[in-house]
């Protein structure tokens, strides 16, 4: 869908979707230089989410990436990872004020 | 040469896939021929609207992917967004989907939508008795009552 996305664009340079809007929820993504994408799911009209993907994916690439004992393209079983997004939300679940 | 505001392109479909009218204000880069243009579109529309019925977090999964969803059924989608364009959609229970290709800085849709539907599209498409419904149509009074109204959303 990215790649449709990409070819129906009326001018050069689209990288895929960035926001999908619907009725119960909105998804964003975060596109990665190399290709690697990061979703999340949240309430319509929720701010804040640019800068939340941004930072997911700078603990992606502290407990993920740079765990000499994970490999590439597997699913992801790092406990350090997990808590920290834990913390992330939790933190930010403030901000948003929920 | 001068972009002409925030609109780019417009597609009307029906239930059936038909393209019964594509109108383009600014679209430097085409990249397929129109009917396969028109093809992909609805079915990066159909495809797009099982993956939100199916990403639904308020409702119990219910449905397959791939399955057909009726208008009105289950969750839809009203807009997308890409660092190039917004797309925005409304699909009236009747099945005809109009798509609104615009800038990406572009506001909320839905109205705009709606308007175009009940007085554009319903008043000089539907009740012109020359209409066949399910085909394309070119009609010089709805193209010009659409660049008006689009005029007054930049």
């Amino acid at each position: 869908m990215h790649a449709i996305s990409q070819q129906l664009s009326p001018t050069l340079g689209c990288y895929g979707i960035e926001l999908l809007e619907a009725d119960t929820f909105d998804l964003r993504c975060f596109q990665a230089l190399t290709g690697t994408k990061f979703f999340v799911v949240a309430e319509p009209g929720t701010q804040g989410l640019d800068s939340l993907l941004k930072n997911v994916y700078g603990l992606y690439v502290d407990y993920v990436l740079k765990n000499p004992f994970y490999e590439v393209e597997m699913p992801i079983r790092c406990e350090l990872f997990d808590l920290s997004l834990t913390q992330l939300i939790r933190k930010d679940k403030g901000v948003i004020g929920r | 040469m001068a972009a002409p505001g925030r609109m780019r392109c417009m597609y009307i479909f029906n239930r059936n896939g038909v393209c019964l009218h594509y109108h383009v204000w600014y679209r430097p880069l085409t990249t397929l021929s129109p009917q396969q243009d028109q093809k992909l579109m609805f079915g990066l529309l159909f495809s797009l609207r099982s993956f939100t019925v199916k990403m639904d977090p308020t409702s119990n999964n219910k449905g397959h992917l791939g399955v057909p969803q009726l208008p009105g059924q289950g969750c839809s989608f009203h807009a997308f967004t890409t660092n190039t364009y917004k797309l925005s959609l409304l699909e009236t229970p009747s099945g005809i989907k109009i798509v609104l290709v615009t800038d990406p800085g572009m506001g909320d849709l839905r109205e705009a939508l709606r308007y175009i539907y009940s007085n554009i599209y319903v008043e000089y498409v539907i009740k012109n008795p020359l209409y066949v419904p399910g085909e394309h149509f070119r009609c010089e009074l709805f193209n010009a009552a659409l660049d008006q109204y689009v005029k007054t959303l930049k």
